[in-house]
Parts: structure tokens; C-alpha cells; sequence
């Protein structure tokens, strides 16, 4: 599922809403090749929402938003069946990416003892990092990445930025949404907060 | 792709797959038990049973087929299970049509092939258990269809697993009575009717249901 060409992440006059509330707008955004950029911004600020839009599963409310090449999405949400034990649940994502390097992957994020394990009994951090196998046994140049710090230990954390790392490098391209600083090298940052309209533009 | 996602669906829903518990059994387990309970409640006669039991095997089934909405597809929303096929360039629709297949075929031959003992608790002659196994062959479908869209309809609802049993006994209602007249008559005919509308509400149902799902994510 890789994609042609260069990955690139572009938003341009990007207003969104969730409701009736109108939560950025006028966001310009251009990532390419070993791109990245960290999106800050408070509970409710559209973090989440900036990325469901980039990623094509929601439509903007003005402007335009999209990626090209293959994306691959990690949010609190895994994709992983919570009766099935990890391996099985993971081999069905493996399986549909065409994984190659599945041992390398679980082994890289400590999961493989995990795999007899049902989805529902891991823990916060142990799905998370069930989740980066996923996307990272997904190969997509492009990664929007919502909160993929949260509920990880230090060394899982750096870890996780090490990978972002890494697939920079690999002329991938990211967009992180996070409340933790991220130790990735060339990172840009947007603050969502400086797209928010004045409230004159509710008149 | 399709054949894995279908593979991965039965893993969740088909009775003693494991992939979801007891849960995936219920339908048929509750659909014998009903054959079971009616003679002990209307009592033994077999000719009173053999006069009504055809018509309580099809509303068995249609109840029976109430039973799995609640996960069919609200679950796989919430996991992300949906947003995550999406990305990878699969369509609503083909996500739903793969569903309505698998959910069909977790409780549709299961219930045919539970419609034989149904058919001895209930004392069915020949010719009866022969329009009942047709008929349900040719209804099913429609009432597998039906659960889809009424699933996808109520997924981002709170009290959609109990508003989805309320909608689904009007809509199958069609099939209700063109199913059940049939054995009323002893006459293949009226089957035809609930074959096409099966047929429709088939070929229907992959697309209300992708376009339902696409508007609450």
C-alpha cells in the first residue's frame, strides 16, 4: 500500500467546525519529504478533529485538506478487536498491509511476550504501542499522529520519537498532535490556539 | 482483502467461532428455545401445533434475527476498526456489504439448520418444514439486510441496540407475511415475493448502510 511519489501533508485556508462551533480557521499547512510538524493546542481545540480531516474522515467546513501517499493513523482508537489475543488481532492488519517484518516490529516495541494476550486485557500503554505496530507494520509515508505519547512510559516515549524519527528520515512525513514535547530533530510546530476566529465573527 | 475482511467478520459473529463469545450462538439457542417453549405453552396437540408451529419458526427467526444488531456495527465504529479500512482505500459500502454477508451467514444457515429440531418439537409435517427451510432461505437475506441498515442507523445512538429490535419488526414485516402466508396455502408462490424482496433490500443495504456510517463519523 506505499504510496507514489512524494508524501505530503496540505492544508490550505482550512476552516473546521465540530457542531455548530467553528474551532480553527485560515490554517495553511505544507509538509513534504522528511517533514514534520507538532500540533499544539488545548482539550477542544480541534486537534483531533484537524486530523480526521487531513485524513479524509471528515469534510471541511472551508478550504482544503489532504495527503498524498498511503496514511496511516494512530488515535486513541486501535482498530483491534478487544476478544482476540494480540497476535491475531494485529496479523489481520499485517495481513492486509502485507507486512514483511513483523517479528522486527513486535520486537521493536516489546510485544512480543504480549501476543497470547486478548486485546482487552493490555494495558493503556500496551495497546498504545499495540496501535505504533499497527502503523508501523502499515508502511505509510504519511503519519498523523493524534496524542501517540499519552498513557506511555518514559522509555516508551522516547521510543516513540525515535520512530518518528526514523521515518522522517526515511522521507516520511508526520503530523503529531501532542500536549508532551516531542525530542524529534527539524520539528516544526503550529499552535491551533493562533487559528482560532475572534468571537466578533459570531455577530 | 474482501476475502480477509469476510474471514474477520465470521471470526467475530459466527456461533462457536469464539472470536465473540457466547454472545454469536445466542440467535439460534434462542430460536430453539422458542420451538421449545411453544408446545409446553399452548400444550401437546399435535395437530394444533402442526397447524401453528410454522408460522412461530418464522417469528423465531425474525426475533432471533434482532439478537446481534446491537455489535453488528457500532462496535467497529468505536474500535476504529472502520476508519482504519477507509484509509486503507476500502469503500462504505464494500465494508458493509462485506458485513451484511458475514452477518447472513452467521445466522442465517445456522437458523435453517435449526429449523429441523425446531420442526420435530413442533410436530411439522413434510411438506410444511419443506416451505419453512425455503421460505427461510429465500427470507433471511432480506432480514440480514434489514438488521445492516437498522444497525448502521442506530450505531452512534445511546439506546440503539433497543430501538433497533422496534425498527426491525415493521420493516421485516413484508416478509412476515409472504413467508408465513406460504405455509398457510401449502404454495411455493408467495416465497417469490419474499426472494425479491430479499433481493432488494440486498442490493439496497450496502449502500444505506455505507452512507448511514459515513454521516456520524
Amino acid at each position: 500500500m506505499q504510496g507514489s511519489g512524494a508524501p505530503r501533508i496540505f492544508a490550505s485556508d482550512l476552516a473546521c467546525r465540530r457542531g455548530d462551533r467553528l474551532l480553527f480557521r485560515k490554517l495553511n499547512l505544507d509538509l513534504g519529504a522528511g517533514e514534520a510538524c507538532h500540533i499544539t493546542g488545548a482539550n477542544g481545540a480541534g486537534k483531533t478533529t484537524l486530523i480526521r480531516t487531513l485524513a479524509g474522515l471528515g469534510t471541511p467546513y472551508a478550504g482544503e485538506a489532504a495527503c498524498e501517499g498511503a496514511i496511516g493513523l494512530l488515535d486513541e482508537r486501535m482498530g483491534l478487536d478487544p476478544e482476540q489475543t494480540l497476535g491475531a488481532a494485529l496479523g489481520f492488519w499485517f495481513a492486509v498491509d502485507a507486512t514483511s517484518e513483523r517479528a522486527a516490529v513486535l520486537e521493536r516495541l516489546r510485544l512480543t511476550d504480549l501476543l497470547e494476550v486478548p486485546v482487552r486485557y493490555l494495558s493503556t500503554g500496551q495497546r498504545k504501542r499495540a496501535g505504533l505496530a499497527r502503523l508501523m507494520g502499515q508502511g505509510a509515508p504519511v503519519w498523523l499522529l493524534d496524542e501517540p505519547l499519552s498513557g506511555l512510559d518514559a522509555a516508551s516515549q522516547a521510543l516513540v520519537c525515535e520512530l518518528i524519527a526514523e521515518h522522517l528520515d526515511n522521507q516520511g512525513t508526520a503530523l503529531i498532535a501532542s500536549h508532551q514535547t516531542l525530542e524529534v530533530p527539524n520539528l516544526q510546530s503550529l499552535a491551533l490556539e493562533d487559528f482560532v476566529p475572534p468571537m466578533e465573527d459570531f455577530a | 482483502m474482501i476475502a480477509r475482511m469476510i474471514r474477520r467478520d465470521l471470526a467475530q459473529f459466527f456461533p462457536f467461532a469464539g472470536g465473540g463469545g457466547a454472545g454469536a450462538a445466542l440467535p439460534v439457542i434462542f430460536f430453539v428455545a422458542v420451538a421449545m417453549l411453544y408446545p409446553f405453552a399452548v400444550g401437546p396437540d399435535a395437530n394444533t401445533l402442526a397447524r401453528t408451529g410454522g408460522g412461530v419458526v418464522w417469528i423465531a427467526a425474525l426475533l432471533a434475527a434482532i439478537l446481534p444488531l446491537d455489535r453488528l456495527v457500532g462496535r467497529d465504529i468505536e474500535l476504529g476498526h472502520f476508519d482504519q479500512l477507509s484509509l486503507r482505500g476500502v469503500s462504505e459500502e464494500a465494508m458493509m456489504a462485506v458485513r451484511m454477508v458475514a452477518h447472513w451467514l452467521s445466522f442465517g444457515p445456522p437458523l435453517i439448520i435449526a429449523a429441523f429440531p425446531a420442526a420435530a418439537l413442533l410436530q411439522l409435517d413434510g411438506p410444511t418444514l419443506h416451505l419453512v427451510l425455503i421460505g427461510l432461505a429465500a427470507g433471511t437475506p432480506g432480514l440480514a439486510a434489514i438488521g445492516l441498515i437498522i444497525a448502521a442507523l442506530t450505531a452512534s445512538l445511546r439506546a440503539g441496540a433497543a430501538l433497533s429490535g422496534l425498527l426491525l419488526i415493521p420493516l421485516a414485516l413484508p416478509i412476515l407475511v409472504f413467508g408465513a402466508g406460504a405455509l398457510a396455502r401449502q404454495d411455493q408462490a408467495s416465497l417469490g415475493f419474499v426472494a425479491a424482496i430479499s433481493l432488494g433490500l440486498v442490493a439496497l443495504a450496502p449502500f444505506a448502510a455505507g452512507a448511514a456510517i459515513r454521516a456520524v463519523r
